[in-house]
């Protein structure tokens, strides 16, 4: 680090006192329906050098509040309380004099890289100007671009002074994250506040900004406020942890101390609702009922109450404060005990309650189908050498082919009945392709899809609606998937009436299905605006369930929910999977929840599988490098586990699919090529490994051992 | 216990949980037949039309005099007496020449915007749905048609017409009134069918014709509605145009348009010549944006007001349900 000593000064003893101090803020927007009370009295303290993690669901307040403190709200919010920075009060200062201390003491590091990087100036002339707008007079324009090339290689970008030249769209989703941490450092500030930074980015691109965030922090000694709703992104990055709920702290502490003893039900049910990678057999998820409410007009009491199973009489006239927990040491008498806002948080306490325990989720069984071997049971979904490549032409008159990208290429499985598949693998990696293919049922361009023994290129027309009958589709993103204009009673009837049912039967089933997904038969007649998003993902499972199909393919089907709402949906999953005997193939990035709920597992990487076998075998001893890293990505809901862990950071990003690395694809990044003798990496640039192994567990790996890299979970854990 | 519910019926918790009294499954169009007769305005715009008919095609019933029956005892008298709006130089009844030509440019305003709409609306659609050559060919048609001076190719193809009837004119007016709209149709659609749920109508196995009816051209309807309202007015004036080249409407037969027209020089001295017919028109024309509001608004989900029963229940949650849907 002896580059960025030069760079930084560092933390020193001069500017000791907490860098930020939030007290009682309140902000509110204008709506229709009268003010919208975004945060209601929030207080914390950031130290130099401390990393405070902001948890909470989309709503709850805790980006406007990192906005109130950059100054970032528009006009109608009405902001009150105090912000002070460095003992200086920020509320009330113009727009002039926050723009001095914006980006130079205080910056932000934004989800969405690419809409933060202006597209027509190059990465280097952003840092420089970064550095310009501060510094005028002081700094030269040579001075500017050769400290932005210093920040860039700092962030780990290769070849830093010819990628400053470049633009952001020439650089990848994670670079271009570096490149926003490059910016925000670049004037050495004493606070750095990131809403979000990882949630738009693939699990390993992940792990290495997350690390990038790391590295500036040590090297600017600044104070960083991290805001995510991903419990497991904090627990091995933050000092303390802020849970936030409708517009409030509701518990604060330790974050050692919060994920050990969380002492209010909200932070329980929170944590219990994250499938765990490192669970060894199935862990009930608790799902967190009903919604957070609106900020408009609460009713008095806590928030919580109406989603809350240890509610009593009490908790609905009064709004808690936030207690000391008792037993924490509130050392500095400044509030940076462990406290919570719940005022059964002393028996909580007492009883140590599992959150299971307390939210009611069990485990949901096997379907009876599971008892049969696997071997015997039908083949639902086969998929045999699947090649599919988009040709990339240039020319606009006389198009010419150029080149083609192999988004798949020749990757086979099959799925059994009562059985479920996840597929995973980086943003890229030919996954919705192979979706794609499979449930379009035409020609293909290599390789065969068979359903139910039925193979798909040989039918003609009214065959391949027959077959769509006993396959369907869950989307990715709820809002997306309904058709806005149409009531979700004829939603549901869609399928139905494609397939010829009469009339009667399709207003006889509809009101079953909304049963089924656990919504009210009353809402027939409403538009998919009026749900929320995890209502909404219920409508598509039960328009996926009209037909009564014996394959479900669910394309990403909770990465779009809040972490509260996912496992409601994950259990419902399970359970109709259990009742219906149904066989799913899962589409995922997020490996806890493929381990959750799929038997099977398939990793891809560039368009072919490297791993495929049992789940509790590719997850427990993975023996693909690319498996192994993407697996130690994954962050673990457990601060202790998570700070113990050795992580494997993979370098760079995924190769362009137009012209793959040559033998093994994934030499290019494997940790493993890297540490071989020279004779034998010549094996894995030259020789493709094919897919091979033993029982049900294949790799594609010319020295693949098996190595574990998720610590199995303690039965001990809550 | 395992509860699969997310909505608690619970004090300040999900906005759909105001209770509703059980109901039949109302199927779409029953339900957006509900919300227009909802809308107030819209109501009054489509009684405001029917009245218009109703007082074009009876009005030769019970008015003093006929269009063509020009009183020789009152040239350019304002309006009064016997003549309520007013004669012209020749002495005839503004009143019956005005509901005389309500009597056709009603049915061709309505009729065009009805007409190059949907045109424009089936080939849009079509040719961005199904793209390859389908949509170069009819693209090619919409361009070719774009470049062609339509009042030349009328004015060349007019001694076929001739003597024939004027609803010929609404084919003609119609047929040259649509590409740009087939072509806003056609971008619109180009993004409506990479939407999930029209890849879910497709991967459950509806018919491309039905998925543009039943997902595409409803959630293009607010663009349609407005197209169609703005049409119906253009056409009443355009028919002017054509009827200089001497087919359609012809004198002594009147419409709204050829009044407009004669009237317009006068407008200054005597008002009523043009001010009477002119107004009928924006009477006309208002009353179709009225009704097309409406229609537009009990068509979109998201509109405001659509959902009167939460409104009057438990105000302050209307908004919120709009607004969590974006969330």
């Amino acid at each position: 680090m002896t580059a960025a000593e030069t760079l930084f000064e560092g933390p020193d003893a001069e500017r000791a006192g907490p860098v930020l101090e939030v007290d009682d803020l309140r902000v509110s927007f204008p709506s229709e329906d009268g003010r919208v009370q975004a945060v209601r009295g929030l207080s914390y303290r950031v130290a130099p050098g401390e990393v405070l993690g902001i948890v909470g669901e989309s709503g709850s307040g805790k980006s406007v509040s990192s906005l109130a403190v950059m100054g970032l709200l528009p006009d109608s919010a009405r902001v009150t309380g105090s912000i002070r920075f460095r003992g200086r009060e920020l509320l009330g200062l113009s727009d002039g004099e926050l723009s001095k201390i914006r980006g130079r003491r205080v910056s932000m590091v934004f989800q969405d890289p690419l809409s933060a990087l202006t597209p027509v100036y190059t990465v280097g002339d952003q840092i420089a100007e970064a550095l310009l707008t501060h510094g005028r007079g002081r700094v030269s324009r040579q001075q500017a671009d050769r400290r932005a090339v210093e920040l860039l290689d700092l962030v780990g970008i290769p070849n830093a002074a010819a990628r400053a030249k470049a633009f952001p769209h020439e650089f990848s989703g994670g670079m271009r994250q570096r490149a926003v941490i490059a910016i925000a450092i670049a004037n050495d500030p004493d606070l750095i506040i990131a809403d979000e930074p990882t949630t738009a980015l693939d699990v390993t691109v992940q792990a290495q900004v997350l690390e990038v965030l790391k590295t500036a922090q040590e090297v600017t000694g600044a104070g960083i406020v991290i805001i995510t709703h991903d419990l497991g992104v904090v627990a091995g990055f933050a000092d303390r942890l802020l849970v936030m709920y409708a517009g409030r702290a509701v518990e604060t502490g330790d974050v050692h101390e919060v994920y050990r003893r969380p002492r209010m039900p909200y932070t329980l049910g929170l944590l219990g609702s994250i499938p765990r990678l490192d669970a060894a057999q199935k862990q009930p998820l608790v799902p967190i009922e009903g919604q957070p409410p609106s900020l408009t007009d609460l009713p008095p009491g806590c928030p919580f109450a109406p989603r809350c199973p240890m509610v009593v009489d009490a908790c609905l006239t009064e709004e808690p404060p936030l207690f000391q927990v008792d037993g924490s040491v509130d050392a500095t008498g400044d509030g940076t005990g462990h406290r919570a806002a719940c005022i059964r948080s002393a028996e909580i306490a007492e009883r140590e309650p599992d959150a299971a325990e307390v939210f009611g989720a069990e485990v949901i069984g096997e379907p009876e189908i599971a008892a049969v071997p696997r071997a015997e049971r039908e083949v639902v979904l086969d998929v045999a050498d699947l090649v599919k490549t988009f040709t990339v032409t240039k020319g606009s008159v006389f198009k010419r082919k150029v080149g083609a990208v192999h988004a798949v290429d020749g990757i086979s499985f099959d799925i059994r009945a009562g059985e479920t598949l996840g597929l995973v693998g980086e943003s890229g990696c030919g996954k919705t392709t192979t979706l794609m293919e499979i449930l379009g049922l035409e020609e293909l361009m290599g390789g065969s899809i068979s359903v139910l023994g039925k193979r798909a290129a040989e039918l003609d027309k009214a065959g391949r609606k027959a077959i769509r009958r006993d396959m369907q589709v869950v989307f990715q993103d709820p809002q997306a998937s309904l058709d806005p204009r149409m009531p979700i009673g004829d939603v549901l009837a869609e399928p139905m009436q494609v397939h010829g049912y009469p009339a009667a039967d399709i207003a006889k089933r509809v009101p079953e299905l909304l049963d089924l997904v656990g919504l009210r038969r009353e809402h027939v007649g409403r538009y998919p605006a009026e749900f929320s998003g995890g209502q909404r993902q219920r409508i598509g499972i039960a328009r996926a369930l009209a037909l009564n199909p014996r394959l479900i393919v669910l394309d990403e089907p909770v990465s779009a929910l809040d972490v509260s709402i996912q496992a409601g949906v994950i259990n419902l999953l399970d359970r109709l999977k259990a009742e219906l005997g149904l066989s799913y193939l899962f589409v995922a990035h997020d490996l806890s929840v493929v381990r959750h709920i799929a038997d099977r597992v398939a990793v891809m990487y560039l368009g072919k599988i490297v791993e495929i076998g049992d789940v509790d075998a590719v997850f427990g001893a993975p023996r693909h490098p690319y498996t192994q890293a993407l697996l130690s990505a994954i962050p673990i809901p457990d601060p202790v586990k998570e700070r113990q862990r050795e992580r494997i950071i993979l370098e760079g990003d995924l190769p362009s699919p137009a012209n793959p690395p040559t033998g093994c694809r994934f030499h290019t990044r494997c940790f493993l090529y890297a540490s071989l003798p020279e004779e034998r990496r010549r094996i894995c640039v030259e020789t493709e490994p094919a897919l091979e192994g033993s029982g049900d567990h294949s790799d594609a790996c010319h020295f693949a051992r098996s190595r574990a890299v998720v610590e199995p979970m303690a039965d001990d854990h809550r | 216990m395992v509860t699969l519910t997310e909505d608690g019926a619970t004090p300040g918790g999900s906005p759909v949980d105001t209770s509703v009294a059980a109901e039949r499954s109302p199927s779409r169009s029953r339900l957006v037949l509900r919300r227009f007769l909802r809308r107030k305005p819209a109501l009054i715009g489509l009684v405001v039309v029917v009245l218009l008919y109703a007082a074009a095609f009876l009005s030769p019933l019970f008015a003093p005099w006929d269009y063509a029956e020009p009183d020789y005892t009152a040239f350019l008298q304002p309006p009064g007496g016997t003549h309520w709006f007013g004669t012209t130089k020749i002495g005839e009844d503004v009143f019956a020449q005005v509901m005389r030509g309500l009597q056709k440019s009603l049915t061709i305003g309505l009729l065009v915007g009805l007409i190059s709409t949907s045109l424009a609306a089936v080939v849009g659609a079509a040719a961005g749905y199904f793209g390859g050559w389908t949509d170069r060919v009819l693209m090619w048609l919409v361009d070719l048609l774009l470049v062609l001076p339509s009042f030349l190719v009328i004015a060349v193809a007019s001694p076929a017409f001739k003597g024939q009837s004027w609803l010929i004119f609404v084919l003609l007016l119609a047929g040259f009134s649509w590409m740009i709209t087939a072509r806003i149709v056609r971008g619109m659609t180009l993004t409506l069918r990479e939407r999930e749920y029209v890849k879910a109508a497709r991967f459950m196995g509806q018919a491309p014709f039905r998925i543009i009816a039943k997902h595409i051209v409803p959630n293009m309807a607010s663009l349609l509605i407005i197209d169609a309202t703005v049409t119906v007015g253009a056409a009443v004036l355009s028919e002017t145009g054509l009827s200089f080249f001497g087919f359609g409407v012809q004198p002594p037969d009147v419409s709204l348009g050829t009044l407009i027209a004669s009237g317009t020089e006068s407008a200054i001295t005597y008002p009523w010549l043009f001010y009477v017919p002119a107004g009928f028109l924006v009477v006309f024309v208002l009353s179709v944006n009225l009704f097309g509001d409406g229609l537009r608004d009990a068509l979109d989900p998201s509109a405001a007001g659509s959902r009167k029963r939460d409104k009057k229940v438990k105000k302050g949650k209307t908004g919120k349900t709009g607004t969590g849907a974006q969330a």
